[in-house]
């Protein structure tokens, strides 16, 4: 046959009918640019509920210190050492390839003083990091940073029921504030906005409040409070001495996180098989509700497809027909003349091919144009009505 | 004498809502090489049945049909395309031409569906534009010519293909009386050239050009005249 002849005929039997294809090419350009639309949108919703899971602590993986139930055997000391230890965070963190970050946490309760008043607060010994990953705001000045870090110096940050209790009429930055038991000062050098506590998630996370806390760089805590904690408690003393009290590992991707959590699991038995001194802790209420999540959207953008699909087809079915049928008498001429059914056939695929080929592509080229359409609207949204839009989620 | 075409008892049933409709009730008949036969007789009373037959658009129900050594009654359909294609050219009452198509691209179709077209073919098929006078309207679209300019074309159209018969159905049904004759004209000169050439017709004067006349009557001969 003919092939290229056949095809230069259907093209110009599309181009003799102007406006009919033209409104074919639009029906099969809304079909397909709606499809990619939809998609993107759904994709781009469905990854930030997955983002909002992993910003509750779906990807972390929490190592904490427990106090064991009994003193190991033949312990004379009444200080009992136990828990993570410094060298704990680095095997973690140097044999298992699946962690992206860690965390180490040591905290404990201080009495802190500014003038005539005083609170007891729970000072924190951390790392730059864990800003971001409790979602720690700062109202003024700045977090813990790497240069503080590095130098060990005293500086702190505070909490904002800290602030409200040693500082009600002053400006906290710039002043220092006195830990009696350590007998030593901490200049502010940030305040933190309200952080409501956690809420505790099924029984895998405990809930947490931060309103009491004081943070400074976790080497100036080792330096200057050093890792025993002494108590007095009905006359006797009794002490602890406790590097780390937790460890936060995130990992690199929700899939990985039960993996890893037996990895760690592992690790720390052997390196703590004396006592029962380590807990890991693995969000599986959170795993689990990411993975009905991740199904949900799945299904909802699969649905979704396959109705836009339906609609589309039907339409360029319907468009089709009408076409065949307005032709008719054409096909009759064309028989007589000695077409086969098989060359009425081709003639007619052809012309559809060609209005298809066109429709989509310039409905891929529609979907392509989406996320400039979506934050083109997000901004005049924006402008209209920024308290409804800042709650919606980024898309694409 | 060669036969052109052989027909032996021929019938055609049509079922229209569940009523079967005997168009034609068992015609024979021998059409010669080189004949122009005229069909005439009342409408309802299978002319058209019998063109359609000869001219292998449709399939008899019982009976016989040769044309030359083929017996195309018990063809399929791919195979009846091909000796459409290859045998037949048609004039309509209505002309039929192809709306998007010039006047050349029109003479091209039988040619196209054919097979290969050669570059000799491709001359041939404006020497036939030529020969029907419209030469000069090559790239003209059907609906810029008058009703005689087109059924010229359709003839020119139905001798594309070097066909052994040309079957007119009303050819000039549409037509003024001059260009009636025009037509007529150009009829007899393919006569004369060695088609076999079948009209259907309700004139007397168009039937009277014909060698034979054939009249149909609710599906049978009713009376074959030679002139």
């Amino acid at each position: 046959m003919l092939w290229l002849r056949t095809w230069l005929i259907g093209i110009k039997s599309v181009l003799l009918h102007p406006m009919r294809s033209l409104l074919t090419v639009l029906g099969i350009f809304i079909g397909v640019a709606s499809v990619i639309w939809l998609l993107a949108i759904g994709a781009g919703i469905s990854q930030k509920a997955q983002e909002q899971i992993e910003g509750l602590g779906a990807d972390n993986i929490i190592v904490r210190s427990v106090k064991p139930a009994k003193a190991p055997d033949g312990s004379t000391s009444f200080i009992l050492p136990y828990g993570l230890l410094r060298a704990d965070y680095d095997i973690l963190v140097e044999t298992i390839p699946t962690i992206r970050g860690a965390l180490p946490i040591r905290e404990m309760r201080r009495e802190v003083r500014y003038g005539q008043r005083e609170l007891l607060a729970r000072v924190v010994g951390c790392t730059p990091e864990y800003a971001d990953i409790t979602q720690l705001e700062i109202d003024r000045g700045h977090f813990v940073s790497d240069a503080e870090l590095q130098l060990e110096q005293n500086h702190c940050v505070l909490a904002s029921n800290v602030v409200d209790t040693l500082f009600p009429y002053e400006d906290p930055i710039g002043r220092r504030i006195y830990l009696p038991e350590a007998q030593d000062y901490y200049k502010i050098v940030g305040i933190l906005k309200y952080r409501a506590p956690t809420a505790a998630i099924g029984g895998s996370l405990a809930a947490q409040d931060f309103s009491q806390d004081v943070y400074i760089p976790i080497t100036t805590l080792r330096r200057r409070l050093g890792d025993t904690v002494v108590v007095r408690r009905g006359g006797s003393r009794e002490g602890e001495t406790v590097e780390l009290n937790q460890i936060t590992l995130q990992v690199d991707d929700i899939a990985n996180v039960m993996k890893t959590a037996d990895l760690v699991q592992q690790t720390l038995d052997r390196r703590h098989s004396k006592l029962e001194d380590v807990a890991v802790i693995v969000p599986k209420e959170l795993l689990e509700q990411a993975e009905t999540t991740r199904v949900m959207f799945m299904v909802f953008m699969g649905v979704i497809a396959s109705i836009s699909l339906l609609v589309g087809g039907i339409g360029i079915m319907n468009i089709m027909l009408a076409t065949v049928m307005e032709r008719t008498r054409e096909i009759g001429v064309r028989r007589a003349l000695g077409a086969s059914r098989s060359n009425i056939v081709l003639q007619f695929l052809i012309e559809t091919t060609v209005l298809s080929v066109a429709g989509g592509l310039a409905g891929i080229l529609g979907g392509a144009f989406c996320p400039y359409a979506v934050n083109g609207l997000r901004q005049i949204l924006t402008s209209y009505a920024s308290d409804l839009i800042s709650t919606l989620p980024q898309l694409v | 004498m060669q036969l052109a075409a052989r027909i032996h008892e021929l019938t055609k049933d049509y079922v229209l809502k569940g009523e079967t409709v005997r168009a034609l009730r068992g015609i024979s008949l021998e059409i010669p090489a080189g004949d122009c036969v005229a069909i005439m007789g009342p409408s309802g009373s299978g002319k058209s049945t019998l063109l359609n037959l000869i001219g292998c658009l449709d399939r008899p129900t019982s009976g016989c049909l040769q044309l030359g050594d083929d017996d195309v009654s018990s063809m399929d359909d791919s195979q009846l395309s091909r000796i459409r294609a290859s045998r037949i050219g048609f004039v309509f009452q209505s002309y039929n031409l192809i709306a998007q198509l010039n006047v050349l691209e029109n003479i091209e179709v039988p040619l196209y569906y054919r097979g290969r077209i050669t570059r000799h073919e491709r001359s041939r098929c404006r020497e036939l534009a030529d020969m029907v006078g419209l030469s000069d309207r090559l790239k003209h679209r059907p609906q810029q010519l008058s009703g005689g300019q087109q059924q010229r074309v359709a003839i020119a159209r139905s001798l594309a293909n070097d066909p052994d018969f040309i079957l007119a159905d009303e050819p000039t049904g549409n037509l003024d009386t001059q260009t009636t004759e025009d037509i007529l004209d150009l009829l007899g000169n393919l006569h004369r050239a060695g088609k076999t050439i079948i009209i259907v017709t309700h004139e007397k004067e168009v039937a009277a050009r014909a060698r034979r006349i054939i009249r149909l009557l609710d599906g049978r001969i009713d009376e074959s005249l030679v002139q």
